[in-house]
């Protein structure tokens, strides 16, 4: 059995600080254009259809499906090294965007593109916790 | 009809220095025996070089000033463009530009590096979680590889593409260098072999990667007037263009990558179509960097690429040869590839390469890639012709 990886802590800054805060408190928060509606991921200052600055943050539905996934088997980077092997995943978020993140939960094999998840949260070396994915 | 830069500038010379483990050496230091390698080539001595470029993995952010100064050199054009491992076949285009504007005359183009020795993680070092970009990639334990094996897995699954279609690349690189002395990995491999050795990231076996070596090359960059005169063949820069891939705001097609739009903007420029490209220079990181970037480039439809590489065609012998020389897979992975592209275009361009010779060679086609291909990355791309 594999050990859980140590996550290395996320450093927020102005742009992302809403993202790890609500990950802090359990909720996946995207950003949403008040000018244009458009819905985006990673956090920006601004959006990156329209470039207004009336940006708003809300909390995700936390569901998606699996786009695409890789079993990692060697990584060198302390934390991980010993985590291996583990499942980094592309979701699909039903608002959207897609998020890059581990699948948890799960054995590795039983893994498919397309698979239901729904967001976790998985402790890190900071302050924040880290959006993860298990099985729906 | 061609682009106005097309032909106006030329390589040439080139250096591809031939060690592959340098512990003994700085990086700096191979900077400097390539940049002499390549001006020895063309015949040009230091007083003629007046635009300098490079990119390092190693050299801080003025690196291309610091390299000015360990070679004594006094350019009047400066680049320092660092976009990834593709950076330098972005530089050609850039010296091309800056020799047509009249920035300089002569660039010289150089890279070196002892990632090997060094003992560089390259491709399974993970991230780190400081910077805030990274903090959406380095929570999860993301490796090079593993950006590379997302894409993999995508094509997998939208269009039925094999292991062992990915593995005949990575044969085809091996036999290719079988054929280079100067190759890291000579012993020709089997589809088997690729598929029985180790799984570093799935669907992605060790021998899908490429290997990391130290070592550096140099390109000098002129008019394709001065080039005339000099000591070898000129190899015109018939077409060029760059472009990058992110995730917009949040979900792009990850099947698409920035070949499709620099690659299309070189052939354009060049007056080129495929079927007058007679050798292939790509950037070859990983099995499927290949795959997607022939798709891309427009070699064969999206989807095709696992069919198109089967049977030995872009083997030599075969109806599109792709790296010669053995490639990223199998000859050199100093970190950064790209200025090993543009040399070994150049050299079958001058029709000069033994037994690896693509025979006839008249058009040849570079791209690099640079980054993370199923994250954020970036790609050059460049039609060069003989003259």
């Amino acid at each position: 059995m594999a050990a859980a990886p140590r996550r290395p802590a996320p450093a927020a800054d102005w742009d992302s600080r809403a993202y790890w805060e609500g990950a802090a408190r359990g909720e996946l928060v995207l950003q949403r254009c008040r000018a244009c509606g458009s819905v985006q991921h990673r956090p920006r200052a601004l959006c990156g259809a329209c470039l207004s600055s009336e940006i708003e943050h809300f909390a995700a539905s936390g569901r998606g499906a699996v786009h695409t996934f890789t079993v990692t088997h060697q990584n060198q980077a302390p934390g991980f090294r010993e985590a291996c092997p583990y499942v980094l995943a592309y979701v699909d978020l039903e608002e959207g965007p897609r998020l890059l993140a581990n699948l948890v939960d799960c054995e590795p094999a039983d893994v498919r593109i397309g698979m239901p998840v729904r967001v976790a949260f998985a402790p890190t070396e900071g302050e924040f916790p880290a959006p993860v994915f298990r099985p729906a | 009809m061609p682009g106005r830069l097309s032909g106006t500038a030329a390589i040439a010379g080139v250096f591809e220095h031939p060690t592959r483990w340098a512990p003994d050496k700085t990086e700096l230091g191979l900077v400097a025996e390539c940049a002499r390698g390549a001006l020895a080539d063309c015949g040009l001595a230091p007083r003629d070089v007046d635009g300098l470029a490079t990119a390092g993995i190693s050299m801080g952010p003025m690196g291309v000033v610091q390299v000015a100064e360990y070679l004594n050199l006094k350019p009047r054009w400066l680049d320092g463009t660092n976009i990834g491992g593709s950076s330098f076949v972005a530089h050609v285009s850039h010296a091309a530009a800056a020799i047509a504007a009249g920035l300089c005359e002569v660039a010289l183009v150089v890279y070196g590096s002892t990632a090997a020795s060094n003992a560089f993680a390259i491709g399974t070092g993970g991230t780190t979680g400081r910077d805030p970009a990274a903090a959406f990639v380095g929570p999860y334990g993301m490796t090079t590889v593993g950006s590379y094996a997302l894409v993999a897995r995508r094509h997998m699954e939208r269009y039925g593409t094999t292991s062992r279609q990915l593995a005949e690349i990575a044969v085809a690189m091996r036999r290719h260098a079988s054929l280079n002395p100067e190759a890291k990995m000579r012993r020709p491999i089997t589809v088997d072999d690729v598929l029985e050795s180790r799984m570093i990231s799935e669907p992605l076996h060790l021998l899908d990667c490429c290997i990391i070596s130290d070592g550096g090359g140099a390109l000098v960059v002129t008019s394709a007037e001065r080039a005339r005169d000099l000591r070898r063949p000129p190899v015109l820069v018939l077409g060029c263009g760059e472009a990058v891939a992110h995730q917009e705001l949040g979900a792009p097609d990850l099947l698409t990558i920035a070949a499709k739009q620099s690659g299309a903007q070189a052939l354009a420029m060049a007056g080129v179509s495929h079927g007058d490209v007679d050798v292939c220079a790509l950037y070859d990181s990983f099995t499927i960097t290949v795959l997607a970037t022939l798709e891309n480039l427009g070699f064969c439809k999206p989807g095709e690429g696992g069919a198109f590489v089967e049977g030995g065609r872009i083997g030599l012998g075969g109806a599109l040869p792709v790296n010669p020389d053995g490639g990223g897979l199998s000859s050199n992975h100093p970190g950064m590839r790209g200025i090993f592209l543009v040399i070994e275009a150049t050299r079958q361009l001058r029709g000069a390469c033994g037994a690896r010779q693509v025979p006839g060679a008249q058009v040849a086609l570079v791209h690099g890639t640079g980054g993370t291909l199923g994250v954020l990355h970036s790609g050059a791309t460049l039609v060069l012709g003989r003259a």
